[in-house]
């Protein structure tokens, strides 16, 4: 079952066609992941269906309604999460605001705060301190960890391995897992190697138009396909 | 250098900044209570500034939005307390400080509720539809201005106003051979009072945590669930109550209102909001106090500069911090 | 002006032809209306067609707020004016007068310009409104110097005189053409209105060659001019200086026609609101629209108040329409007019009517 559709979804900023014909179908559960080449239109694309950036024309359907139109609040109240490239983590607050801010009701579910603190240690040290004195590693796990405070259908995710240090890498990878056993991670990466460990299946994406489609397995069988759609070349 | 640095950052960083300032004012005044006069003045003075323009920061460190038509505001709250008090004058000269108080609660009262509706219907009608435009805002914003400034002309003429004063806040206490003028505490404490009550609903509530995090981040707070355009009207409100009571408290003050106080006030509004750095209430008291602390001192020891003191001093603080002393965390 | 990047439309033409009708009526202004005030208007007209223009180089071309604009003419005003007063009336006065004015205009635009390089261009217009209202206020306070709240009365150089006869009939009196007088009055609107034309011209000029296309480049994206490789920083306080330089000479000009200078009529912040309108109304970054907008609103001003005061006195019988006629409220339905016009027309009229059209 598809959970969400992209319908030959076009978005333009200011004066740039970024997304030209964008379709593609995600389905429950696991990770799907989103490849691409610099400038592909991958941040776009997430963009698009969050509704910050308005496609027009092309539509946006979550469990079979349509969410083109949709205030941006409106589609995270929708159990949609969404952790940007720059995190979006708010550095005048302290790690306990970032998170409550996530919840629903302004409370903490005490088992999924277990779970976080497992998860991410990190957090549980500098719980009262302000975001911004943060690492870079931590930041990512913050925003990562506001996405699954509370429960969600699905959660978009931009390049979280960018910048980080292989060994947390590896701990995002372990996090991901573990997480996509409960709910639906569209994520959008760079670094193939994080891609292929992670994903069931998975696009790509190439000047605004989907170049490929299919299972992870396959496209990580095939090296030719990979050379072409993303100048990995050996 | 950098150990001087270090230490004034220990002994609390730019918040130093005023202490120095009376400090130096101190020996350089020399007389104890003359100094003692001149530093609560600025300290009231002050506070009645970071009222006007506490609305000023937050609207435009949350909203991006600059409101030239923010003294408006202050101009509509003190002309609209004056006349409730003079309406009430019968109470304001009373013995008994209930009827007076009375009367303060309702002129002040009147001004913040004007402030609140105006506030809301500005942002609706005047502000919503320019948002993304920073150039048609100023634009749009200046009419309104000027506008309201001819309002207030029709409405209440243009000849200066005077305000009556309640009984209990007229007079000044003598402490030794130091005046301090009885309405100054007043003011003063009130707006420490406000400040306090801002900083705990912007650290202790939720729609203080939202309105921070916008400050910093206005999408990222849209793709956590809250439809942020619904908070800009709540801020923009509140911010134009802020100013209308500050107006308000400003006419007591001066005892005499003119309707150009809005553009006067203007000025000075805007020089603070630079000084203390856009989006913080603290930067905004900070800068506030520094320009009220400022115009006494300088006022007392060197008259002829007492106008370009303020230009003066945001130049010497924008050198030094291009983005005001303490401004939000961006 | 050719089309860089506007196409010329059938709209581009009727706005040419507006410039050019209002053009001839100035030139030939003291032939055409016979009377003093009419006169007076033409030359304020002139005036403000530069201010306005060299205001358009900052809004309209450049994107830059400033509120500064009264400040750079009140210079080239008081500096006529004093060295008028201090000199006499005579060439050298005005000489010394305009390079006055034009240098403390050059050395406090740079000054914000530098100022300008340290902080957010946000903050830069608040700190231009902090800027004139401290020359407002001097201007006040140094009152030995500058005639205060009065301002000072001097007389222009001699060929300017009303009794001065240029030309002389038959009799050994003032000829007339067409039955105007051919004497130091008309040599002084002349005067006006050629140096005036000869600096729109210049601006024009400057729109149209390659740094115009730069400016308009940084308007509209100020990264990516500089990402292209021009000092985005040098550009911006060139065109202030320069838009200041323009707006003192055109300080100068008026002081010496109206041989009176005032904090009225030079410096205070409704002539900075009047600029404001002119550049709205006419329609930013056309330069035309700096013509169309100084003529109407002058127009107004003049014109339009008297009509109120006459609709105001007709409608006494009639309940509130006497108080909403009432020519001293003047500002407040302009300033209706002005942010109506700023949400639904901010192309201005020059910029509306450019826009339609079938493009040729």
């Amino acid at each position: 079952m598809s959970l969400l559709t992209l319908n030959g979804m076009k978005t333009n900023i200011g004066q740039y066609a970024v997304l030209h014909d964008v379709t593609l179908d995600v389905p429950e559960g696991g990770v799907f992941v989103l490849l691409g080449r610099n400038g592909a239109g991958k941040t776009t694309t997430l963009r698009s269906i969050m509704g910050l950036w308005q496609p027009s024309p092309g539509s946006v359907l979550f469990k079979g309604q349509d969410i083109t139109a949709m205030h941006t609040a409106d589609i995270a109240r929708l159990d949609i999460a969404f952790v940007p490239e720059n995190m979006g983590v708010f550095g005048g607050l302290t790690v306990e605001e970032n998170l409550i801010l996530a919840t629903a009701k302004g409370r903490f579910d005490p088992a999924r705060l277990k779970r976080i603190y497992e998860l991410f240690p990190a957090l549980e040290t500098f719980w009262t301190k302000q975001a911004w004195s943060l690492s870079g590693g931590q930041k990512q796990m913050l925003a990562v960890a506001r996405a699954i405070i509370e429960p969600r259908a699905l959660i978009l995710i931009d390049e979280p391995t960018k910048g980080l240090a292989p060994a947390i890498v590896d701990a995002m990878a372990d996090a991901f897992r573990e997480i996509a056993q409960n709910t639906t991670i569209l994520l959008v990466e760079q670094n193939f190697e994080f891609a292929k460990s992670l994903g069931r299946d998975m696009a790509v994406i190439d000047d605004g138009r989907i170049a490929h489609s299919g299972t992870m397995a396959d496209f990580a069988a095939d090296t030719a396909l990979q050379d072409r759609l993303l100048s990995l070349s050996a | 250098m950098q150990q001087i640095n270090d230490f004034a950052g220990r002994l609390g960083g730019v918040y130093l900044l005023p202490v120095v300032v009376a400090a130096l004012a101190f020996v350089m005044i020399g007389a104890p209570s003359s100094w003692v006069t001149l530093t609560v003045a600025g300290l009231a003075m002050g506070m009645m500034i970071f009222l006007m323009a506490s609305g000023l920061s937050l609207v435009f460190g949350l909203m991006d939005v600059l409101n030239f038509g923010h003294s408006a505001f202050v101009s509509f709250g003190a002309f609209i307390a004056a006349s409730v008090l003079a309406w009430l004058s019968g109470w304001l000269e009373a013995d008994a400080v209930s009827l007076n108080i009375a009367a303060l609660f309702l002129a002040f009262g009147a001004a913040i509720l004007f402030g609140l509706v105006a506030g809301w219907f500005f942002e609706t009608v005047i502000v919503k539809p320019v948002y993304k435009d920073h150039l048609r805002q100023i634009l749009i914003t200046m009419g309104a201005l000027i506008v309201a400034e001819q309002m207030i002309l029709a409405i209440w003429g243009g000849t200066p106003v005077s305000v009556p004063r309640p009984e209990f806040l007229e007079g000044s206490l003598l402490i030794g051979d130091i005046t301090i003028e009885i309405y100054r505490i007043f003011a003063f404490l009130l707006g420490l009072g406000v400040y306090a009550a801002l900083y705990l609903t912007l650290n202790r509530t939720r729609i203080g945590l939202l309105i921070r995090a916008g400050v910093e981040n206005r999408e990222m707070v849209e793709a956590l669930g809250f439809r942020v355009d619904r908070l800009f009207v709540a801020v923009f409100m509140l911010g134009s109550a802020l100013a209308a009571l500050g107006g308000a408290m400003w006419a007591g003050y001066e005892t005499l209102i003119t309707p150009a106080l809005g553009a006067e006030m203007m000025i000075v509004v805007f020089i603070v909001v630079i000084i203390g750095g856009l989006g913080s209430i603290q930067g905004t008291l900070l800068g506030a106090i520094m320009v009220g602390l400022m115009a006494n001192y300088i006022g007392y020891l060197a008259p002829k500069l007492a106008l370009a003191s303020n230009m003066i001093l945001m130049v010497a603080i924008l050198l030094w911090r291009p983005n005001g002393l303490k401004p939000a965390v961006k | 002006m050719n089309a860089l990047s506007q196409t010329t439309t059938s709209g581009t033409k009727a706005v040419k032809a507006a410039v050019l009708l209002i053009f001839a009526l100035l030139l030939f202004a003291p032939f055409l209306f016979q009377d003093v005030r009419a006169l007076e208007v033409a030359a304020r007209v002139c005036v403000f067609i530069v201010l306005v223009a060299s205001y358009d180089l900052l809004i309209g071309y450049t994107g830059i707020v400033s509120f500064a604009h009264t400040m750079f003419f009140g210079f080239g005003a008081y500096g006529a004016a004093i060295s008028l007063k201090q000199m006499g009336p005579g060439w050298d006065a005005v000489l010394v007068g305009a390079l006055a004015g034009m240098a403390v205009s050059l050395i406090v635009a740079v000054a914000i310009g530098l100022l300008s390089l340290r902080v957010k261009a946000i903050f830069f217009a608040m700190i231009t409104l902090a800027t004139a209202s401290v020359a407002l206020v001097l201007a006040s306070q140094l009152s030995d110097f500058t005639g205060g709240e009065d301002g000072i009365t001097y007389r222009a150089p001699a060929l300017f005189k009303t009794a001065t006869k240029l030309m002389l009939d038959e009799n050994g009196k003032v000829l007339r053409i067409f039955g105007v007088k051919i004497n130091g009055k008309l040599a002084a609107y002349y005067f006006v209105f050629f140096t005036c034309l000869a600096l729109f011209v210049m601006m024009l000029r400057m729109v149209g060659s390659p740094l115009g296309t730069v400016l308009k480049a940084i308007r509209e994206n100020e990264a990516r001019a500089e990402a292209i490789g021009y000092r985005v920083v040098s550009y911006r306080t060139f065109v202030f200086c320069i838009a200041a330089l323009v707006a003192s000479l055109a300080g100068t000009i008026y002081a010496i026609w109206l041989k009176y200078t005032g904090p009225d009529t030079a410096l205070s912040f409704a002539i900075m609101i009047d600029i404001l309108l002119m550049v709205v109304i006419g329609g930013m970054g056309t330069m035309w629209g700096a013509v169309i907008g100084a003529t109407m609103l002058v127009l107004a001003q003049y014109y339009l108040r008297d009509l109120m005061g006459a609709a105001a006195k007709a409608t006494v019988d009639i309940p509130v329409l006497p108080h909403v006629l009432d020519p001293d409220r003047w500002l407040f339905w302009l300033g209706i007019i002005f942010i109506l016009l700023v949400y639904f027309f901010p192309k201005g009229i020059a910029g509306t009517v450019m826009a339609k059209g079938a493009p040729r």
